[in-house]
């Protein structure tokens, strides 16, 4: 059996920089463990450009941005296992895996960070009625094939969903010469983000039909057409509104969901609103020395994002490494009105740390308010707050008072 | 004339109301940043954007290297560019920061590679 201090589960943006902020903070044993024959994680796919914006003051590609991360581990002389299969982390943090190199690993770790990020959400998921024709694709899958494999997925298209990988594809798709016909999201606002609505549809004149859904997929060997209906506000289609729409392939871009299996396995908690695990302010989860961040924790917009929370792990899980444990945070981050979600769920106020939530629906002029039972925190206000945008606040601890729980809220 | 501009330069994607009189912009209001200005000026005497995609790589360990572009070009050029960009290839090994094709259409941006490959 091997031992190391940090096993980093996936080789993401998420696992690069947690390992990278490790090694400054003077941790030596680190091992990544990755499933792919490359590190970089989705980022290898993610073409296009806007990446690094906040982080290296350009916008570069994902793969671009990925390198700068993987030179980096290279030269810290951190080691990364490809093509690495993790099966089973347990709740005293022995690492089981599989490589085709090495056969069986088993590590233990006195630290586990969870960095495995998130995969779609899948027709299966939907339970959208139909026959199972070829060329139904997650935008995931489709921009593999196309950025990765060089295969092209299909000519007359529909996208179901507005979420940011289904616009990118909507232009990547429009690029390569297929005709996309428009994109429908069930929802009276899109998922994805403001500009990439603009210069992912509206450049290329794709129509976006908002309160929309696929109804039915129809097609033997290989689609031949959906329908669409118009829905009312619980979401269900509205009779006699249906339309047929001849394509030869539906991608959905309907959600993401943080990939959990083996945090569950190690008993680790998840919070039924992210889908991730419940963390205190160090990014620790229930179980002591199991670390999560990035797209596992909770889905981010931008993979500027997640290199800082990453970060932010591995500060405390170096400290949780140096101390054999971290203050305890036994008091509740709670949603209030209008708000989705907040990480982390717990904090012990007596450090200072990054708030990060969501709002339940799109607002105008509304004030992000967080409170210690009267006492208000912090008031940030907002022209508009989306769903689609993470809003990060930064606590202070100077601000908190001992021993009484948060409430965030939009009003 | 008035718009509503989604200003595309970060990800913040200001909604910038404008006011403007043929490519003369009066007032803009809702960016956080100078850089909505100059977007909303850019946008109405001549949009442009940057585009991504990639290129064949004979004798590669990957079939594709990724590619962008490292200056943005006028909007109505964005297929001509594709099609001249689709008209050439790459030979292993490449690395990123390789200039493709310099120049492009004479365009004055280059298409550079964004992806190392690496021979097969």
């Amino acid at each position: 059996m091997m031992h190391e201090q940090a096993v980093i589960v996936g080789g993401g943006p998420a696992g690069l920089a947690a390992a990278l902020r490790l090694r400054e903070k003077g941790v030596k044993d680190i091992l990544i463990l990755e499933r792919e024959h490359k590190p970089g994680g989705i980022l290898r796919q993610c073409i296009h450009d806007g990446f690094g914006l906040m982080r290296f003051g350009e916008s570069l590609s994902g793969p671009e941005y990925a390198q700068r991360f993987i030179d980096r581990v290279e030269e810290a002389g951190i080691r990364c296992i490809t093509d690495c299969t993790v099966l089973d982390i347990t709740h005293d943090k022995l690492v089981t895996a599989v490589s085709r190199n090495l056969g069986l690993l088993q590590i233990q770790a006195d630290a586990v960070l969870l960095t495995m990020g998130c995969r779609e959400r899948t027709r299966g998921a939907l339970a959208t009625p139909g026959t199972r024709p070829a060329g139904v694709y997650t935008a995931g899958v489709a921009q593999s094939y196309i950025n990765l494999q060089n295969v092209m997925v299909g000519r007359e298209i529909v996208i179901l969903g507005s979420g940011d990988i289904g616009l990118i594809m909507a232009r990547r798709l429009t690029l390569e010469g297929a005709h996309v016909k428009g994109v429908y999201e069930v929802q009276p606002y899109p998922s994805g983000l403001p500009r990439n609505i603009e210069q992912c549809l509206n450049d290329y004149h794709i129509p976006l039909h908002l309160s929309h859904t696929v109804v039915d997929i129809r097609g033997r060997e290989r689609l031949t057409s959906v329908v669409v209906a118009q829905c009312d506000e619980r979401f269900r289609p509205i009779p006699g509104t249906e339309e047929e729409i001849p394509c030869d392939t539906l991608i959905l871009s309907v959600g993401l969901i943080p990939e959990n299996e083996l945090s569950l396995a190690a008993g680790v908690e998840l919070d039924a609103r992210t889908r991730g695990a419940f963390v205190d302010e160090h990014y620790q989860t229930g179980v002591p020395g199991i670390f999560a961040a990035g797209n596992v924790l909770h889905v981010h917009d931008l993979v500027d994002f997640v290199s800082l929370e990453a970060e932010a792990l591995a500060d405390s899980a170096a400290e949780y490494l140096l101390c054999g444990s971290l203050p305890e945070c036994s008091l509740e981050v709670k949603a209030g009105s209008n708000v989705g979600h907040v990480i982390p769920q717990r904090f012990s106020a007596t450090r200072s740390f990054t708030l990060s939530l969501r709002v339940r629906q799109p607002l105008k002029d509304v004030s992000i308010v967080v409170r210690q039972g009267e006492k208000e925190v912090l008031r940030k206000k907002m022209r508009k707050a989306l769903p689609a945008e993470m809003i990060q606040l930064p606590i202070k601890a100077e601000k908190l008072i001992p021993g009484v729980e948060l409430e965030v809220s939009a009003e | 004339m008035k718009r509503t501009f989604t200003c595309i330069v970060c990800p913040n994607g200001c909604e910038i109301d404008a006011e403007y009189e043929g490519s003369r912009v009066i007032s803009v209001t809702g960016n956080l940043c100078p850089k909505g200005k100059t977007y909303v000026t850019q946008e109405l005497v001549d949009p442009r954007r940057t585009i991504a995609t990639s290129m064949r790589v004979d004798g590669g360990e990957l079939p594709l290297a990724s590619v962008r572009l490292t200056r943005p070009i006028p909007k109505d050029r964005i297929f001509d560019v594709m099609a001249e960009i689709n008209r050439h290839s790459l030979t292993a090994p490449v690395a990123i920061g390789d200039v493709a094709v310099p120049d492009i259409l004479g365009l004055g941006s280059d298409v550079i590679v964004t992806k190392n490959v690496a021979r097969a």
